[in-house]
């Protein structure tokens, strides 16, 4: 048999990032709570204005997100430090992008499940509606993982290895991801609130930009991350 | 570069800087609007356009370390963040004190100051990212990787802020006409120029120095002998 | 034309920081032929061997594995070599097999190539607990499991006998045998000489990073 090519190795990576995800659903189980933890916090802290916290609503959501992606991505390469697998990767061969690819996909099909998950308890908590179409919220949420997971995989290759990695993650993150956290947040208030002037797709036009950008400086760089 | 060119031109940068200061606040109209609160200008725009400068070339050393790896493109590149960090909350804080009596307040949600504190807090990551790696070849490469993201990262924030600026109303910032004061503008600029020129080349003498040290050979004794398994 | 030798080493140093792991190494090794390489704690062994692997580029001189240039084609090298070294390159939440399969699969091979590498190592294909579980001599058998599922011309063993009770250390005796027979080229760092010299045919001994032949 022959070896597999770069999408090839790309999916047989990503179904075992997925396969350690499950392995690891207590975990995964306490992100979930940890974002409604969060969630909880935000409506304390601000509230009890239910009327300004509904239309903060959007906002509150890609916090959360942001906020838990920090713990995911952290987690994501602990695992592979653990036995130093990401260098075993390497030694196989396997090219560098495919482990860039499996993991960012990964990561952003978690946080795209986060996402989707928070949805209901953000209308049950905070009383939002869904005015516009639910597809254009689920395609915003993941438009908007795909923009935390891309460099959030990045960077989680570099901190894992460095000291402080845990306050370093955020660190390095926070900063560049705040065009999309603007965009994806502002998309999801209008979502919930209605678009009378027709903004959403201007903000899922920056998104997407965002989203190929970084993307496409990840698999150009994770190369060199990765190399010793 | 040796030492006396480096004190002469280090007396060269503080010459301009004090005639520039003069002509700043002495030479120079006061403003027909804002007054003499205006003259904050001549110190905080020249400071913001270094720190840009700075992060420009920030962006173009670690593109080239990346290219072709050398201790001389980490140091500068690490002095230019350092260096341009400085100036950049320099910009900050002078825009902070000029926004206060003109404004009313000491920030305003402005596409540029935005992008400007972002820009900050990510060369602080940088920075950081920096101070945290041990290994001077791996600190090396990733921060010309994370230098790229953010220098990436600026015209996208820019253009965000924008946009979601444009939701409210902006406040427009005051242009200069009057021909003295663009000529205040342009000589603080130089001085700034000279003095970014300053700290620039004694941050990177101070980085590379700690690189070499960090690389120093031992005394190589080759004691090697060809060994043939057979 | 004579075949390129195996691996080949010249004038290799690594430098860590401030401080030099391998100090200009150079090394010849004939195809088939099986190297025991010894020396202290620090000495440079597991820098040597990951250098072989292209785990670490060498911050100066040159190293080639079967005629490929590892600075060159550094993907076509990890191909030909394995390494078994103190890290064993396995994922704690996966059981055995799906670690093999997930190898397996990477290399293009069937899945019951995967089976065959594990049961061969004496560990049960319907074992599916997780790595984690593991003891030491099961890792051990694991690592082996992977190297032998690749196959690889080039095998090197860095201290593989730390851990192993005397079952363990007899089994693994035979299966590097087994390795030799195969015709696979062979270094083995190890602190165990009597064991290293039995299954040798050469010696290397490391010192601050500098060779210095026995």
């Amino acid at each position: 048999m022959r070896r597999p090519g770069l999408l090839a190795s790309t999916w047989v990576l990503f179904q075992k990032d997925l396969l350690l995800e499950w392995r690891s659903r207590a975990r995964v189980n306490a992100l979930v709570f940890f974002s409604l933890a969060t969630l909880l916090l935000f409506s304390f802290a601000l509230g009890p204005d239910t009327a300004l916290l509904r239309r903060n609503a959007g906002g509150y959501l890609w916090l959360a997100l942001l906020l838990a992606s920090v713990l995911a991505l952290g987690e994501s390469f602990r695992v592979e430090r653990e036995n130093s697998t990401l260098e075993g990767l390497r030694l196989v061969p396997v090219n560098a992008r495919a482990i860039f690819l499996a993991k960012a996909v990964a990561n952003a099909v978690l946080l795209a499940g986060l996402g989707v998950l928070l949805v209901p308890v953000l209308v049950a908590l905070l009383d939002v509606r869904i005015v516009l179409p639910w597809g254009q919220l689920l395609g915003l949420i993941g438009l908007g993982c795909l923009a935390i997971a891309a460099p959030g995989t990045l960077y989680g290759a570099i901190a894992s290895h460095a000291r402080a990695r845990d306050v370093l993650l955020p660190l390095l993150l926070f900063p560049i991801l705040i065009p999309a956290l603007v965009a994806a947040a502002k998309g999801t208030a209008l979502v919930f609130e209605g678009d009378p002037m027709g903004q959403f797709p201007s903000w899922v036009a920056l998104l997407t930009s965002f989203d190929l950008i970084y993307w496409g400086l990840g698999v150009l760089l994770f190369p060199r991350v990765v190399e010793e | 570069m040796s030492k006396s060119v480096r004190i002469g031109f280090v007396l060269f940068a503080v010459a301009l800087l004090v005639s520039g200061a003069w002509i700043g606040l002495a030479w120079a109209p006061p403003d027909r609007e804002m007054g003499h609160v205006q003259r904050i200008m001549y110190m905080h725009v020249p400071a913001a356009w270094m720190a840009l400068l700075a992060a420009t070339l920030n962006f173009g050393t670690c593109v080239s370390y990346l290219w072709k790896a050398s201790w001389k493109k980490d140091a500068f590149a690490e002095a230019t963040a350092e260096v341009g960090l400085c100036f950049g909350t320099i910009a900050i804080l002078l825009g902070a004190i000029w926004g206060r009596p003109t404004w009313g307040v000491y920030w305003a949600w402005d596409p540029r100051l935005t992008t400007m504190a972002i820009l900050l807090v990510a060369y602080a990551g940088y920075l950081a990212l920096r101070r945290f790696v041990d290994d001077p070849d791996r600190r090396a490469v990733w921060s010309a990787v994370v230098g790229i993201i953010v220098a990436v990262d600026v015209p996208v924030v820019y253009f965000s802020v924008k946009w979601w600026k444009s939701l409210h109303q902006v406040q427009s910032t005051p242009k200069t006409v009057d021909p003295q004061m663009v000529i205040a503008l342009r000589w603080n600029a130089f001085a700034f120029l000279a003095v970014l020129i300053v700290f620039l080349v004694a941050r990177y003498r101070i980085a590379l120095a700690a690189r070499m040290r960090e690389t120093t050979v031992p005394d190589a004794s080759p004691g090697a002998r060809e060994v043939v398994a057979s | 034309m004579e075949l390129a030798p195996a691996l080949q080493l010249h004038e290799v140093s690594k430098r860590y920081g401030a401080r030099w792991a391998l100090v200009r190494v150079s090394l010849r090794v004939r195809r088939g032929a099986a190297l025991l390489l010894t020396g202290h704690n620090g000495s440079g062994k597991t820098t040597l061997l990951r250098v072989l692997a292209t785990a670490v580029r060498p911050s100066s001189g040159r190293v080639e594995i079967l005629g490929l240039d590892a600075a060159l084609e550094p993907e076509q090298v990890r191909a030909q070599v394995g390494l078994l070294s103190h890290a064993n390159y396995v994922y704690e939440d996966l059981s055995g097999l799906e670690n093999l399969l997930v190898l397996a699969r990477l290399l293009g091979e069937s899945a019951s190539r995967a089976s065959e590498a594990l049961e061969r190592l004496g560990l049960s294909l319907k074992d599916d607990r997780p790595v984690r579980t593991y003891s030491a001599g099961m890792r051990r058998r694991l690592a082996l499991a992977r190297l032998f599922l690749k196959q690889p011309p080039v095998a090197l063993l860095d201290e593989p006998f730390v851990e192993l009770d005397p079952t363990g250390v007899s089994e693994l005796e035979a299966r590097i045998r087994e390795l030799r027979a195969a015709g696979t080229t062979l270094i083995l760092a190890t602190h165990h000489i009597e064991q290293g010299l039995q299954l040798c045919t050469d010696r290397l001994h490391l010192e601050q990073g500098r060779s210095i032949a026995a």
